[in-house]
């Protein structure tokens, strides 16, 4: 597969250092999220967990949206199929934590491909109504199958699980188990966008007319980024179960899965560190601005609103144009 | 019988909402490719603005109507356009679909804190009462829905077919490149579908509040109606919007009553997932090109 994207072949040496400047962002994130909580206190450190919880679900979407180019208007849905399989899972038949994560990542990769299969095969805008249609049905199934889901009365007392014998009761233990589980996966997009499919992902989202005449079979790839995308709001789900230890449907609604795509865009769409920072702006933006109470909406979507009107790539897209207007700033000492 | 024709014409009536909602969205899909996500928040804030004009200026009801439908269309049919919509659509059809959801959120959550999170009572223009159809007994108001919606749309396509302004328009929609060079002033037509668009939200906001009451959170379901209408009937055709506007609202209607209420919301749905499946061009759309 030697399909470059046309976009990372105009400048392939900074690209590639930028994405190699990810990945240790990523390490020393991650090992500054370890020690952070401490002082925190455990609504603070809860709310750290969500954000990163949250983070899987937009990197998953990221995909979906910057990868693949497809907008799908269900992660939140597929975040409340994993987090509802894991709960019933794990209370109602006591099934193993790490299975029920398992299962709930297999059911939505499956259900992304049942969705995206019939959508992809007519026109790229249809898996936006598909997928609208299919959180709406969601959500109707989650409020009203009393006797699975409980109703609006959700499920409670979800049970966090051990690790090799630790107990991860405690917010600082189960916080810095998903630090460990957000890092892995991220991990693993990072290398599936560094690999032959990630680039056929991003071929396909530059120009699709040349990724397929180069030989990307384009729906197969769409596809697949769909459901891989579907599969982390899958995950996101299982780990947000034992996270809050109670579900109901309502952080689940077509409304939640805007504000995760609206999460996505403000972080940047394609840029491996995007979901954090859009999630930072969607998740714990709001609890340092409590004076703003339900404003905060607002807010956030208007900022959203005004960097897709100036910068349609987020505030990495900014940081980017930013670096490199600094590199050139100094053109005679050269950059690092 | 009667409750069956009973149901037929409540359907037929918020239907004709739903197919004014969709053929605004359509026309503006047409001419500008916009994906208006934030459609159901067009119909729903019209009402809104009114009773705040009232509110505010402690106007009569005449004049807070004009304030708000004035004040509405400027900022959602010009505005939209010249501050939203041209800037953005150079990204793509994909930026400017996000932001219009961007759009929808601050809309409806701005009704919310700026007016009022509670159902709001909205007056008629009609009295109150009953007519007399087939043995069932019809509201006044369905009946002025079912009325001035369906005349709405016949002045619509009147202008559309039959006006020089209107056929520029079309041709706007059909080809632009070919109707600028043809000396058709595009970006004007442009804006005059994103007008009409308001237009039309105006209207169907006026004759649906009166029974849904003016709320924050009416868009929600009426957007989502208006995309299957639009899906369903055909992406690219007025027509197509206008058929499927009128058999969702039947459709829904009638799941309410016979199906379950609980799921009244999914046979639309499951309608559209079919509608994709088996017909994706829409019961009225013609199989377009692929554009390669």
């Amino acid at each position: 597969m030697s399909a470059p994207a046309t976009a990372s072949a105009a400048r392939p040496a900074s690209r590639s250092r930028l994405r190699d400047g990810a990945l240790l962002a990523l390490v020393l994130g991650a090992a500054i999220l370890w020690f952070a909580p401490a002082g925190m206190g455990r609504y603070g450190t809860y709310v750290l967990s969500l954000w990163l919880v949250m983070s899987i679900a937009v990197m998953g979407l990221n995909l979906t949206l910057g990868y693949a180019g497809q907008t799908s208007l269900a992660q939140a849905a597929f975040m409340g199929l994993g987090a509802y399989a894991t709960a019933i899972l794990t209370t109602t038949y006591g099934v193993n934590w790490y299975a029920a994560f398992a299962l709930s990542g297999l059911l939505t990769f499956c259900i992304g491909i049942l969705l995206g299969f019939p959508a992809l095969r007519v026109r790229t805008h249809y898996l936006a109504f598909v997928t609208l249609a299919f959180s709406t049905l969601i959500w109707l199934l989650l409020r009203n199958e009393q006797w699975l889901t409980g109703g609006v009365f959700g499920i409670a007392n979800i049970r966090r699980p051990g690790f090799f014998g630790l107990r991860l009761d405690g917010a600082l233990a189960f916080h810095r188990f998903l630090v460990a589980v957000t890092f892995i996966l991220a991990l693993a997009l990072w290398w599936l966008v560094r690999s032959p499919w990630g680039r056929a992902f991003m071929a396909l989202r530059e120009n699709p007319v040349r990724a397929a005449s180069l030989g990307v079979d384009t729906r197969a790839y769409t596809l697949l980024a769909f459901a891989i995308g579907s599969a982390y709001g899958g995950f996101a789900g299982a780990l947000y179960a034992p996270l809050v230890e109670f579900i109901d449907p309502s952080p689940f609604s077509l409304s939640q899965s805007l504000f995760l795509l609206l999460m996505v865009v403000a972080g940047g769409s394609g840029y491996l560190l995007g979901p954090f920072i859009g999630a930072l702006l969607g998740v714990v933006l709001p609890e340092w601005l409590r004076f703003a109470g339900s404003l905060y909406l607002i807010i956030f979507a208007s900022i959203v609103l005004i960097l897709l009107i100036i910068c349609p790539q987020g505030v990495s897209g900014l940081a980017e144009r930013g670096w490199q207007a600094l590199r050139r700033g100094r053109p005679a000492g050269g950059a690092p | 019988m009667a409750e069956f024709v009973a149901f037929l014409i409540a359907g037929v009536a918020t239907g004709a909402i739903y197919a004014l909602a969709a053929i605004g969205f359509t026309l503006v899909w047409q001419t500008s490719q916009t994906i208006n996500f934030a459609q159901g928040e067009f119909v729903m804030l019209p009402a809104v603005l009114v009773l705040l004009a009232v509110k505010l200026l402690g106007a009569p009801l005449w004049l807070g109507a004009l304030v708000g439908i004035l004040a509405f269309i400027l900022v959602f049919g010009l505005g939209f356009k010249v501050v939203v919509v041209d800037p953005m659509i150079r990204h793509g059809v994909l930026p400017l679909a996000i932001a219009t959801m961007a759009l929808s959120t601050i809309m409806k959550e701005g009704a919310k804190d700026g007016f009022s999170a509670e159902a709001q009572n909205f007056p008629s223009f009609v009295p109150t009462g009953t007519v007399e159809v087939l043995g069932a007994a019809v509201s006044l108001q369905h009946a002025a829905i079912i009325v001035v919606a369906l005349a709405a749309i016949g002045l619509l396509q009147w202008f559309v077919g039959g006006t020089r302004l209107g056929r520029q328009m079309q041709a706007t929609a059909q080809n632009p490149t070919v109707a600028r060079i043809l000396g058709i002033p595009v970006e004007r037509m442009v804006l005059l579908t994103f007008v009409i668009n308001a237009a039309l939200a105006v209207v169907a906001s006026v004759l649906i509040s009166p029974l849904y009451l003016a709320k924050f959170s009416n868009g929600e379901t009426i957007g989502l109606f208006a995309f299957i209408a639009a899906i369903v009937g055909g992406f690219n055709q007025v027509r197509g919007a206008l058929v499927g506007g009128l058999l969702i609202g039947v459709v829904d209607s009638l799941a309410a009553a016979y199906v379950s209420t609980q799921y009244r919301l999914a046979v639309p749905l499951i309608l559209l997932v079919a509608i994709i499946l088996l017909k994706p061009e829409g019961l009225m759309g013609r199989k377009e090109e692929r554009r390669i």
